[in-house]
This record gives C-alpha cells, sequence and structure tokens, in this order.
C-alpha cells in the first residue's frame, strides 16, 4: 500500500471515532504542553542569564595585566597564567602602547582598552558631590548594557557628555529624568608631565592609558587642577562593568576617549612612580573584548604568548552551561511523564480500535492486505495522533509560556522591576517536541499495530 | 509435489486442517483431494460444520493446512510467507462473503477501490477499474451510496464488484446467497454464472442450497465431516 492511501485510510479511521481519537489526542497534546512549557523555563531561565551575564560584559572580555600585576592584585598564579620557566627570571613584559596595538590586531578581538576610573568631584548647580567617574567604551552600547536608560547614549566617542547612573542622578534631583540636556562640571586633577632633569629618562610620564610618553622627562608628574563641562545625555538603571579589574563601578560615565584625553591622575599612578617601573609608558591593565565566548580561548592563548596573563570568566560560563544542562534534563524528565501517561491513552484507543474493527481487518486481509499493510495502518494513526498532539501541545505549552511570562512581568512591574521573559520557545524546541510526540506515539503503537497485524483473519471474519 | 499442469486453478492433495478445542481435535478439513480446472463453476455444498468453509479459506490463502498440499494455478501456498499469500489473495483470489463485509463508512465506490489501494494500484488507473468492476454489476448508479443505503442484493453487488475490481482468476464465494431472499439470491447467482462464462473465471461457492447449486454450477462437491462424500459434474 502507498504512504499516501496509507495516511487517508488511517485519517478515515481516526475520524470514525472522533471523540475518542480526539480526547486521546488532546492527552498527548497535554503532555507535549507540559514538556514544552518545562522546557521552555528552562530555556527562557537560561537565556535570560546569558542574557545578563553578557549584559555584564564579562563573558567577552579577557583581563590582561602584565605578569608581575597579578601578584599586586594578591591573587595567587592561577592556572591559565604562564608557569614559571627560564624566562620569567627576565623582566617581564611591558604592558604598554606597542601591546596594545599588537592585541589589537589578534583575530576575533574588537577592542582594547584600558579601564580608566578616577574619584573626582562633580558640581551641579553650584554644589559638589564627590563621586567616582568611569569611561566607558561606544562598544557598550551595543552589549545590552544600556538597554532600557532613559535618555541616548554618547553621540561620539569624546563627547563631552556623560550618562549618570540612577542612584547618582537620585543625589542630583529628585526628578532624575529632569537632569536630561542639563550640564555638570567635572573637576579633576590633569597629569602633566615634568622636565627630566639632565641624564634621566621618564618612565611613566603617559601613565596608564593615557598615550605615548614624551622623550627627555623625569619620572615624576605634576598634577593641575582642570575643570569639563559635561552634558547629561542619558540616565542608566543598572552599573554596567567594563571589564574586571576591580574596584567599584562609575557612577559618572564618560566615553573613553574622552577618559583618555583629560588624561586624570589615577589612584595607581602613585604606585606605578614608587615601583620604579623601568621603560616607557605601561597600562596598568587592559580589557580585550573578543567577537563572543567561544573566541576567548584562542585570544587568551594567543596573549599568553606575548607575555602577559590573563583572566577571563570562560571556565565559569562553562560550568553555567552545565548547571543549566542538568536542570533543563530535569524538567524534561518531568514534562515527558504527563507525555509518558498520554501514551498510555494511545495504546488503549489503538486496542480499543482493534476490538471495534476485527472484523474490518479480517476483510482487509481477505482482500490482499499483507500484515504489514495492517502494522502500517494501526502505525499511521498512532503517527497522526502524535502528529496533531504535538502540533496543538506546542502551541499549548506556548501559551502557557506566554501566561508565564505576563503573569511574571505583571509581578516584576508592581516591584518596579524591568520586565523580562521567564520562558521561551525557540524553533529547535518546536521541531523536537513535534518529534518526541510522533517517536512516543509510535512506540505506544508498537503494541497495538503487532497485535492487528497479528489478527488471524479467519478468526476476524468470524468475529460479531 | 506440484501439479502436472497448471490447466488447474486449484488443488488439494491430501489436504487435511486440525483445531484444538480445548482437548478436543477437530478434523474441519480431513485428507481432502480435490483438483478445480480453470474456468470451472465449483459448488461445494455440505451442512454446516462438514468443513466446506474451512476449505474455502485454505483455498483463499486465509489459513494454512495441517498436513497436505495445496496449490493455485500449480503454485504451492503451503509454502508461502504470509507476506506471498497476501499477495496471492490481492492478485489472483477475489473472495465474496454471505454477511458482505463492505466497510459501512466508505461509499460504494471507495469500498470497491480498496482491494487497489492495498495492491498499489497507480490512481490514474483505479477510477476505470472501479466503473468496469461496478458496471459489470449494474450498479453504476450507486457509487456514491454507502453500504447502509442499498438493499441486501445492492451490498452483495457491490461485494462482487470489490471481488472482481483487481481482476482475479478464481473468485471464491462463500454462502454468497445466505443473508439474500429467495429472487435476489438467484439475480446473485445469475450474475456469478454471467461472471464466469464471460470472464472464463474458476468460481467456488460454498453453499448449503443444494437446488440452487445444481441449477447454476457446473460441478457440486459434496462435503462431510471434512471429508469429500462427492464429486460429479451436474447432471
Amino acid at each position: 500500500m502507498k504512504i499516501r492511501d496509507l495516511g487517508e485510510l488511517a485519517g478515515r479511521n481516526l475520524r470514525e471515532a472522533l471523540l475518542r481519537n480526539s480526547l486521546t489526542t488532546l492527552g498527548i497534546a497535554v503532555g507535549v504542553a507540559s514538556l514544552v512549557a518545562m522546557l521552555s523555563l528552562g530555556v527562557g531561565l537560561q537565556e535570560l542569564a546569558n542574557q545578563r551575564l553578557s549584559h555584564s560584559g564579562l563573558f567577552d572580555a579577557i583581563f590582561v595585566a602584565p605578569h608581575s600585576n597579578f601578584s599586586a592584585f594578591g591573587r595567587p598564579a592561577r592556572s591559565n597564567q604562564q608557569p614559571p620557566s627560564s624566562e620569567s627570571l627576565e623582566p617581564p613584559r611591558l604592558l604598554d602602547e606597542d601591546a596594545r596595538q599588537e592585541m589589537q590586531h589578534l583575530p576575533s578581538v574588537t577592542e582594547v582598552y584600558p579601564e580608566i576610573r578616577f574619584p573626582t568631584e562633580i558640581r551641579f548647580k553650584d554644589n559638589p558631590y564627590s563621586t567616582v567617574v568611569a569611561g566607558v567604551p561606544m562598544s557598550a552600547h551595543s552589549g545590552g548594557a544600556f538597554d532600557g536608560m532613559k535618555g541616548a547614549f554618547f553621540s561620539s566617542p569624546t563627547a563631552d557628555e556623560t550618562i549618570l547612573q540612577i542612584e547618582f542622578a537620585r543625589e542630583l534631583s529628585t526628578q532624575p529624568d529632569s537632569l536630561i540636556g542639563q550640564e555638570i562640571v567635572l573637576a579633576y586633577a590633569e597629569r602633566q608631565p615634568l622636565p627630566a632633569e639632565p641624564g634621566e629618562k621618564n618612565p611613566a610620564a603617559g601613565g596608564p592609558g593615557q598615550g605615548a610618553p614624551e622623550a627627555g622627562l623625569s619620572p615624576g608628574f605634576s598634577v593641575v587642577p582642570r575643570e569639563e563641562n559635561l552634558r547629561i545625555v542619558g540616565i542608566v538603571e543598572t552599573q554596567p562593568a567594563a571589564g574586571f579589574g576591580g574596584g567599584g563601578t562609575g557612577r559618572v560615565l564618560i566615553p573613553l576617549q574622552l577618559a583618555e584625553k583629560l588624561r586624570a591622575a589615577q589612584t595607581n599612578d602613585f604606585r606605578e612612580i614608587l615601583g620604579g617601573t623601568p621603560g616607557k609608558a605601561n597600562y596598568q591593565s587592559l580589557t580585550v573584548r573578543v567577537t563572543g565566548p567561544s573566541a576567548v580561548k584562542d585570544v587568551e592563548d594567543a596573549i599568553k604568548g606575548m607575555g602577559f596573563s590573563t583572566f577571563s570568566l570562560l571556565d565559569a560560563t562553562d560550568n553555567l552551561r552545565l548547571v543549566f544542562a542538568v536542570f533543563d534534563l530535569l524538567l524534561g524528565i518531568f514534562g515527558s511523564l504527563a507525555l509518558v501517561v498520554a501514551s498510555l491513552g494511545i495504546i488503549n484507543t489503538l486496542v480499543m480500535a482493534i476490538l471495534e474493527r476485527r472484523r474490518e481487518i479480517g476483510v482487509l486481509k481477505a482482500l490482499g492486505a499483507a500484515d504489514r499493510d495492517v502494522r502500517r495502518l494501526f502505525f499511521a494513526e498512532a503517527g497522526v495522533m502524535g502528529l496533531l498532539g504535538g502540533i496543538s501541545g506546542v502551541a499549548l505549552g506556548w501559551a502557557i509560556g506566554r501566561a508565564m511570562n505576563f503573569g511574571a512581568n505583571v509581578y516584576l512591574h508592581r516591584r518596579a522591576l524591568p520586565a523580562t521573559n521567564l520562558s521561551s520557545v525557540p524553533w529547535w524546541l518546536v521541531a523536537a517536541a513535534i518529534s518526541f510526540s510522533v517517536a512516543v506515539s509510535l512506540a505506544a503503537g508498537i503494541y497495538p499495530a503487532s497485535r492487528a497485524a497479528r489478527l488471524d483473519p479467519v478468526e476476524a471474519l468470524r468475529y460479531e | 509435489m506440484g501439479p502436472s499442469t497448471d490447466s488447474f486453478a486449484i488443488q488439494a492433495e491430501r489436504l487435511t486442517r486440525h483445531y484444538h478445542m480445548g482437548t478436543a481435535v477437530v478434523r474441519a478439513v480431513d485428507d481432502v483431494s480435490l483438483s478445480i480446472r480453470a474456468g470451472e463453476f465449483v459448488a461445494l455444498l455440505g451442512s454446516s460444520g462438514s468443513g466446506k468453509s474451512t476449505l474455502l479459506n485454505l483455498m483463499a490463502g486465509l489459513d494454512r493446512p495441517t498436513s497436505g498440499a495445496i496449490f493455485a494455478h500449480g503454485r504451492s501456498l503451503a509454502g508461502m510467507t504470509s507476506e506471498e499469500l497476501a499477495q496471492h489473495r490481492s492478485r489472483t483470489i477475489g473472495m465474496v462473503f454471505q454477511a458482505f463485509n463492505l466497510l459501512p463508512r466508505m461509499t460504494l465506490e471507495e469500498n470497491v477501490e480498496l482491494p487497489l489501494r492495498l495492491a498499489g494500484t497507480e490512481r490514474a488507473e483505479r477510477a476505470p477499474r472501479v466503473h468496469e468492476a461496478v458496471g459489470r454489476v449494474r450498479l453504476a448508479e450507486r457509487l456514491a451510496h454507502r453500504p447502509g443505503e442499498l438493499s441486501g442484493g445492492e451490498q452483495q453487488r457491490a461485494a462482487l464488484a470489490r471481488a472482481l475490481v483487481n481482476r482475479p482468476t478464481i473468485l471464491l464465494a462463500d454462502e454468497p446467497t445466505g443473508n439474500l431472499d429467495s429472487a435476489t439470491g438467484d439475480e446473485i447467482m445469475a450474475l456469478l454464472r454471467e461472471i464466469n462464462e464471460s470472464l472464463g473465471m474458476t468460481i467456488v461457492m460454498v453453499t448449503h442450497e443444494r437446488p440452487r447449486a445444481e441449477r447454476f454450477a457446473h460441478r457440486i462437491v459434496l462435503m462431510k465431516d471434512g471429508k469429500i462424500e462427492s464429486d460429479g459434474e451436474r447432471p
């Protein structure tokens, strides 16, 4: 018998006992819906976690420091640092502008920038406020950390603009939104190189993130008070991180290139001078951003090969994936239980159909149907119920997911928290759920189909 | 051992079919040898339980013998797999039953088309074959009706059309007039005779109605207790 004929006969048989077959299909649909709702919750939470973590800027970033600097952070040597060797007796390579450019040209690297963060004073309407200013790379805009911000992101990398963190904005005004468009004055200390004394070279005039050194300068620097007018263009609720260099995040955010241009003195400048770092200007640390978490390892290896220490949260991401895989597995098992129960309904329905259609099976065999045809016919009926149950179950599961999202967002809204999606039904889940439903239904059809195929035609024709 | 010639449509050699009912053994067909020539119209006559329907089922390949051999056009049915037996029923045999056995949810046209579906016949070929078979039993105007909307005689004619649609060489009829009144029964018998004569089709009919068998069949095989009691040409 041809597939099309098989499908037509199966469809006809299913329509014949419409109520019973519809109820069985509904049972499958409820089972699939339970599975889809459970897994969509797992997938949604995983996506939410991934989204939040990627917005943190931690999982596509590599923190780079000269070998000596990790000990300065008081950390023990990590497994992803270079093992000690004979080369470690040599002076560590400086993290200077040349190294920054070299990293910038590595494959998959999108951006290399220093961490610039300095405590300072802000004046707004003649009132002083102490706070921390941080440079933010332009790439942070697309990272998602500024999603939902009020106002706009910086118009250019060197614009005299600032984005305030909401808590700081509330200190300035009881109506933070009204601050957008107004100006604040940034008071800071600009470091200026001192002229070198005869026979002396300046190792630190450029300072971290402050460009190339100038020849013939002293190792120290002078500090000159400066002011910069900044227009408030936006207010952000989250605290976007620019890396993991330690210290608190900034509450007044300015474009990174502007921050570099200001040459503001930072707290570690003094430590650098006291440490007497030899050679030319260098950075305390750099953050290397790559195209995605998958590129982190290769770039990290390349940077280690250049003689620097690196740190990334790649291992933490792997662990997170493992946790979610186990979580999804558990949700899938619980969700599948309902489908297993539904499969018992299929067995029951088809066994009933054999009893009812016993004589018909005998007629089919008398007319030339092989055992295989009868088996395939019952399989097709089970498969059609599985397919219809799978499709409607996915729709139902999706609707349950939407209801969960709606309920969660109502709850979050009442607590003035940003809206989020707890449940997500990706295409792979749709395809997998329908396939699983058909597979379970076919498996449930094995026994009834075999029983129908084995039916003795003489006995079946005698049946009243 | 096969038959000497394939001019025999059916040959049974010491054919036996026993059933177990509890501890008792029922000898439904007991050491029967029978040869039916192609084109013959044979009536298997006997009372209820004489083994005539069991013999018909063995000829159809619906049942397997306990011992002995049965051949259809020289091919041994006893040695066939269930798949081959299904093909035998599809290509060689047409069957008509006492209870018609039409599928009630299908129209007459769909019922007649069913053996073509099972045989995997191309769709384009089906409609002309169905119309040919239905025309032969003179039911062309009832194609869209369901069995419940047809009279007993029409249902049996529809069943006959279904049996003919695959153009079998052997038609097996199990009490085809058993559920019909006398006049309608005669109509069906006349139709069987017409098919036998016009198509040269071998017909083996099980019946317990001797007068009707004597009127229409070429040959009457009388069965009793699973054995052939007499086998002779119609006088």
